[in-house]
């Protein structure tokens, strides 16, 4: 059996915030085409973790590699050119611009990289980045509302067409906090099978989610956070088998 | 490669009609003399490239009078030190003011919203207080910078000698006044809003609405946006030079006035007026500003006093002198006053209204994305 390669290391972080010690000796290895699930409480740390790889966040202390680069220091728009894409926990999106331009954004600056004086081209002859977006939208269920207006969107909409502007840059890695939060339980269901489906094209994600039977239906991994610490990994199995798990969800005191 | 989408053609020929006819159609206004519609191409292009910055990337300056005073004084050095023809005049300015710009959108772009305001503000200030004081070998302080008999004037004086008296701007042999000093400056509209044009409808353009958008989200996709948001802060400081030497060729004289911040003010207000993010809305705002400045500036008491002669004696009197706080000198206020109005009730400018009055006569027709203001209305899932 060869060696699992692993694509993210997240290796000894710490993230202080004044006194709150929100990220405590973090050490965190997700494989190639896995689907790495963390799961915690509120308030565990898991967002300032997605924000450290990010580059949003400086970690205090440790760093984070990936695919052998180390990823701490660099930009957020250095770090996604590297291949990270995230869907944020509240929408980052182009409120002000219609669905399908919101998606034709990230498929350009996958293509043109971080900066390109492109004035010589009209945007309505990029057929082919198009015709990409209107792809895309077809895969997330969104092609019939490209023409409107993102910010008019429902919350469920909102994640769906983050999720298609994250996926149309084809991420090594994709970062999801809590996509289906905010969506009903028919695009909930809709969503898992997208990400099953990216998941069958061999693109490794972490995903944070409270939903369980989201995070037992697409997992490979999960790691649990609580109050900043790594209390257990393991399979999904293995995690919920484990006492420390179920003492932490139900917030007794160790 | 230079295709344009059919919608663009039309509203670029239209464009170019109404500003090679604005001879005929200014007539019933008053307002078809050389002087005034010279100074509606200028200040148009000067709204139009500030409309780049601002309109597309929501950064908002309040210093781009500087790169237009740069464009002034470039040009008049050109007619001193090179030749009295417009074009070096013209590309001087421009080259000067890119550069002018570059300088100071690469400090002013490090901070976003009010500080970036505040920063380009206190730049212009600076520059406005150093062509008084510092730079006025360069700039010649209050009395402005002129043309003078002894200029060097070197490619000139290379092809002929100088005649007697003050030359005045040329292109290419043919003078530059009445009627051919518009026609050259309404060349430069069209021009450049072509060039507006094609930002506006590039990827590169719809970076720039990325950006102001939602920034944040643009670093998570990849971008740079620092050097987008320069790019865009160096044309319009360009289109900003390229006005101020147009303002030099029409009348070869520039001062430091023409810096201060009451001037960054004012494109503001043709942007806003109009509508910022929109292509036509600059032109129009600057063009309301211009006509009715001319209009109000020029208004005095014994207008108004016959103006209110319907009244009897001692409301005439009264009204004379509150009326006559928004005229003149006063022009400011009134500009202030329909500044707020137009801010409160219709905050797209102009072009907004035009959109609500179109909707009125088109029913049941969905608000397409770019129409701005849109209720919220959640889709049912497919
Ligand atoms: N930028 C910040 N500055 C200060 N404190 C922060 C910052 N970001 C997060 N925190 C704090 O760090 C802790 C962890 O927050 P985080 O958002 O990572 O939790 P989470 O696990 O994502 O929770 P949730 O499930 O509610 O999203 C919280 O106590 C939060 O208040
Ligand atoms: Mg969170």
């Amino acid at each position: 059996m060869s060696l699992p390669n692993v694509v993210l290391h997240v290796a000894d972080v710490h993230k202080r915030f004044g006194g709150l010690h929100a990220l405590a000796d973090i050490d965190l290895q997700v494989e190639e085409g896995q689907t790495h699930a963390i799961i915690g409480p509120n308030g565990a740390g898991k967002s300032t973790l997605l924000n450290v790889i990010i580059g949003k966040l400086a970690p205090s202390s440790g760093q984070v590699v990936f695919e052998g680069t180390v990823l701490t220091g660099r930009k957020p728009y250095q770090i996604n050119q590297l291949g990270i894409a995230r869907v944020f926990q509240t929408p980052e999106i182009f409120a002000d611009l219609s669905v399908l331009h919101n998606v034709m954004i990230p498929a350009l600056a996958k293509r043109d990289g971080a900066f390109k004086l492109s004035m010589l081209r009209s945007l309505e002859h990029e057929h082919a980045v198009r015709a990409e977006a209107e792809h895309m939208l077809h895969d997330v269920g969104m092609h019939s509302a490209r023409e409107d207006h993102a910010g008019s969107l429902s919350r469920g909409d909102k994640r769906r067409m983050e999720l298609a502007m994250c996926l149309i840059q084809h991420p090594r890695l994709l970062l999801l906090d809590e996509p289906t939060a905010g969506m009903s339980r028919h695009d909930t269901n809709t969503t898992i099978e997208l990400l099953k489906k990216i998941k069958s094209r061999g693109m490794t994600k972490v995903i944070i989610e409270h939903d369980m039977h989201v995070v037992f239906s697409l997992a490979d991994k999960i790691s649990v956070l609580a109050q900043g610490r790594i209390i257990a990994d393991g399979t999904p199995d293995q995690v919920r088998g484990n006492p420390k798990v179920q003492e932490a969800y139900l917030g007794g005191t160790a | 490669m230079l295709a344009m989408p059919r919608k663009d053609v039309v509203l670029f020929l239209g464009f170019a009609a109404v500003v090679l006819a604005m001879p005929i159609w200014l007539q019933p206004f008053g307002a078809a003399y050389p002087d005034l519609l010279n100074r509606f191409a200028i200040f148009a292009i000067f709204a139009v490239g500030f409309n780049i910055l601002f309109g597309l990337t929501g950064y908002l300056s309040f210093g781009h009078a500087a790169f237009f005073g740069v464009g002034s004084y470039a040009a008049v050095w050109s007619f001193k030190l090179l030749s009295m023809d417009a074009l070096p005049a013209l590309v001087f300015a421009i080259v000067v003011s890119g550069l002018f710009a570059l300088a100071i959108g690469f400090l002013s772009l490090r901070r976003s919203g009010i500080y970036f305001s505040i920063l380009t503000l206190a730049f212009a200030q600076m520059s406005y207080n150093l062509a008084y004081s510092v730079f006025t070998p360069i700039t010649n302080g209050e009395t402005g910078l002129q043309l003078s008999l002894n200029d060097s004037r070197v490619l000139d004086r290379m092809f002929s000698e100088p005649g007697p008296g003050l030359p005045s701007p040329t292109l290419l042999g043919t003078p530059l006044s009445g009627y051919v000093a518009f026609y050259f400056c309404a060349f430069f509209l069209i021009a450049t809003f072509f060039i507006a044009q094609r930002v506006t409808g590039s990827p590169f353009g719809m970076m720039l609405k990325g950006i102001k958008s939602n920034q944040t989200r643009m670093n998570y996709t990849g971008v740079n946006t620092r050097p987008y948001t320069l790019a865009a802060f160096v044309i319009s400081g360009m289109y900003a030079g390229l006005a101020g030497a147009l303002l030099a060729i029409t009348d070869p004289l520039a001062g430091a006035e023409r810096m201060q911040w009451t001037a960054s003010g004012e494109v503001v207000l043709m942007t806003i007026l109009g509508g910022a993010g929109t292509l036509v809305g600059p032109v129009i705002g600057a063009w309301l500003i211009k006509y009715f400045e001319n209009i109000f500036s020029a208004i005095n008491d014994g207008i108004l006093t016959q103006f209110w002669g319907f009244l009897p004696d001692g409301a005439q009197h009264t009204a004379v002198l509150i009326s006559s706080k928004f005229v003149g000198e006063g022009w400011f206020l009134t500009l202030g006053l329909v500044f707020v109005l137009i801010v409160v009730f219709l905050p797209g400018g102009v072009m907004e209204g035009v959109r609500r009055i179109a909707a009125l006569f088109r029913p049941n027709k969905p608000t397409p994305a770019s129409a701005g203001t849109t209720a919220s209305k959640p889709h049912p899932a497919e």
